[in-house]
């Protein structure tokens, strides 16, 4: 499956080269030949991998001027089917792991954005054509929003979990558990903070995701999965899919594999279309919400990490009430 | 499309008169040899790039929908476990019946594949329904036990109603090169088989190279093999599409010479859809078009039901369907 994208050749690199010279780069000096640049090829990262479309195709992303930025893989349902395997292998382990783990690991991802900070401002810049402050204050509260998403990791349990009171000698607990397999149609517009604000709450609760980049500005989001698969999130749990949003999301939302949905990137003939084929499995969806005016810059609430759970309740026996009433 | 009564368009297998159809060959030892070093040597560079174009057929629509149904009848549904219940087994011919409690009109498999001693519970499970019984037999999978011992364990599984019986050939004997033992070995089983069709297994992964493939394949097709068959399952390399295409060329040459078919069975590590559609296309491109039905090509497997079942759902719904709608075995 995987090696025959790997060779249909040149997607990215060759095709466009020379075309348009990047905004910062440095002058060839006098006398010396100008170097050449070496062109990134921007590829899916599905199961821990990085593999091209398996249609072999790729569309054209430009910059907010219309420059030629690079060629993202343009995904097709395929590659989505693949995707859902991935995660549906990967959802056992990482559901399984526990609370504080999954902190620790989403944590490291924060570590390791830092780190690659320079890259992901001048993509978000690229992108979205803001300002390098911008752009700055953009990462920076994605790398925040990935520590503060791995604080609640080992606390949303305590939130909306709970002892429940009940007229006899029982125990009755309430448990959050993941929901599985989530398809998120990430933002259209925010092409990293909004990313990442509806990708971590997915998975801090232990669902496994099939990530839809931004269409128009898929290039942070794929240089995410770059990230991810530095930072000790196993292969399968997110996968991150390029191309247009309405091709690949129609298989997602039949999918009857697929447990739930997130339409964040959906506009609104688009969500109700995807809504109805969800409603065929009983999909959770989570329609589009408002965005904060500062597009994603607002705390978040509990709301998207409660989204993607399901409540499991068990009861126990205390054993015998003693002479007080109580045997706890 | 497929019928789901595989033996009805053909008669039990007439036993060969005369011994060896190609004469004097399994006269001694040394002519044995003699005719089985003397098959051509196997071009393994030209045999794997030959599987491998033939895997890039793309299979669509109306025969991709006739392909599945057909490698769904093709299916031994097996279940080889130390673990094995006799429950389990009847699950397990539930299923061969029905493999899709949903959808009736999928075919039923070809045959359950189970350890002597659950022949009967296999029996009973799939009683009437026109799916055969196969057992393992001949201290499988090893087969290193005295030949005695290995023809008790045959006539036990045909005493107890098996179909079909499914040998390990002595991999020791052969490599040592002792032909004629393992020749006289599967003569042997196969008359103590009496009507049950008789399935040889190479265990491909041990014999070491594609010209040791070759050779076994003519030695058991002479000693009267119904069905040969790459592997158990047990070891690390299982059926591919070159040494199961190595085989089909195997039989077709067999059959050019001696007007006798011997039918194939690739075993474990088939587990998509995907694979067992480019295994078909191997059976057509080299055996022909008379070896595309359960009576001649078998799927030694038990998770590749599962993935047939989905991209059947997947065919006739539109939609993608997952594990939670196939049974778990």
């Amino acid at each position: 499956m995987s090696d025959k994208p790997e060779k249909t050749g040149k997607t990215g690199k060759t095709a466009k080269a020379g075309k348009g010279e990047r905004p910062g780069e440095p002058e060839g000096t006098a006398g010396a030949a100008p170097r050449l640049s070496v062109f990134k090829t921007y590829k899916l990262y599905v199961g821990g991998k990085f593999p091209r479309s398996e249609s072999g195709r790729v569309y054209e992303v430009t910059d907010s001027q219309g420059t030629w930025l690079a060629n993202a893989p343009l995904s097709s349902r395929k590659d989505a089917r693949d995707a859902v395997v991935a995660a549906r292998k990967a959802f056992g382990g990482w559901s399984g792991a526990t609370a504080y783990n999954r902190g620790q690991v989403l944590y490291r991802v924060a570590e390791m954005l830092e780190g690659r900070r320079e890259q992901f401002v001048r993509e978000v810049a690229e992108a979205e054509g803001l300002s390098q402050a911008e752009a700055a204050a953009q990462v920076d509260a994605a790398v925040d929003r990935w520590v503060w998403y791995a604080g609640w990791t080992d606390k949303i349990a305590q939130v909306v979990g709970g002892a429940n009171p009940v007229a006899g000698p029982y125990f009755n607990l309430s448990t959050p558990e993941p929901t599985g397999v989530v398809a998120v149609l990430a933002p259209q517009e925010s092409s990293f903070l909004g990313l990442v604000s509806v990708i971590a709450p997915v998975i801090a609760t232990g669902n496994t995701a099939v990530v839809i980049a931004s269409e128009r500005f898929p290039l942070p989001a794929l240089s995410l999965g770059e990230v991810l698969a530095t930072s000790d999130v196993p292969g399968g749990v997110v996968n991150i899919l390029s191309g247009r949003t309405a091709e690949i999301a129609a298989p997602l939302a039949a999918h009857q594999d697929v447990n739930a949905i997130d339409l964040a990137g959906a506009d609104e003939a688009l969500a109700k279309e995807l809504e109805i084929a969800a409603a065929d499995n009983l999909k959770r969806v989570l329609r589009p919400q408002p965005v904060d005016d500062g597009g994603w810059s607002a705390t978040p609430g509990t709301e998207r990490l409660t989204a993607f759970l399901e409540t499991k309740t068990v009861w126990h026996t205390t054993g015998a009430l003693g002479a007080s009433g109580s045997s706890y | 499309m497929p019928t789901s009564a595989p033996n009805a368009a053909h008669p039990p297998t007439a036993p060969r008169a005369g011994g060896s159809p190609l004469g004097d060959v399994t006269a001694s030892d040394s002519s044995l040899r003699r005719f089985l070093h003397g098959l051509p040597g196997v071009d393994a560079v030209g045999l794997e790039a030959r599987a491998a174009a033939l895997g890039t057929r793309s299979i669509k629509t109306t025969a991709k929908a006739y392909a599945l149904d057909l490698a769904i009848s093709m299916v031994d549904l097996t279940t080889l476990e130390g673990a094995d219940t006799p429950g389990k087994v009847r699950a397990l011919g539930a299923k061969a019946v029905h493999p899709d409690p949903t959808d009736r009109t999928a075919p039923t498999t070809a045959a359950v594949c189970v350890y002597p001693d659950m022949v009967a519970a296999a029996k009973e499970a799939v009683a009437g329904s026109g799916v055969l019984v196969a057992s393992v037999a001949t201290a499988f999978p090893a087969g290193r036990a005295a030949l005695g011992v290995k023809l008790a364990d045959v006539r036990d599984a045909v005493a107890a109603g098996a179909d079909e019986i499914d040998m390990v050939i002595d991999r020791g004997a052969f490599l040592a090169g002792r032909y004629l033992k393992v020749y006289e070995e599967i003569v042997a089983v196969k008359e103590a088989s009496g009507a049950a069709r008789l399935k040889v297994i190479f265990e491909t992964g041990e014999l070491s190279t594609y010209d040791n493939i070759r050779r076994a394949s003519w030695l058991g097709m002479l000693a009267g093999a119904d069905f040969i068959k790459t592997s158990t399952g047990k070891v690390g390399v299982n059926a591919t599409p070159a040494n199961t295409l190595l085989m089909l060329e195997a039989v077709r040459d067999f059959r050019a010479q001696t007007g006798v078919q011997v039918g194939v069975k690739p075993a474990g590590g088939i587990r998509t859809a995907k694979d067992a559609l480019k295994f078909l296309v191997l059976v057509n491109e080299t055996a022909g078009g008379d070896w595309l039905d359960n009576h001649w090509f078998r799927f030694g497997a038990s998770s590749l039901l599962n993935d047939l079942l989905m991209q059947r759902q997947k065919l006739a719904t539109g939609r993608y369907s997952g594990p939670d709608y196939v049974t778990v075995d």
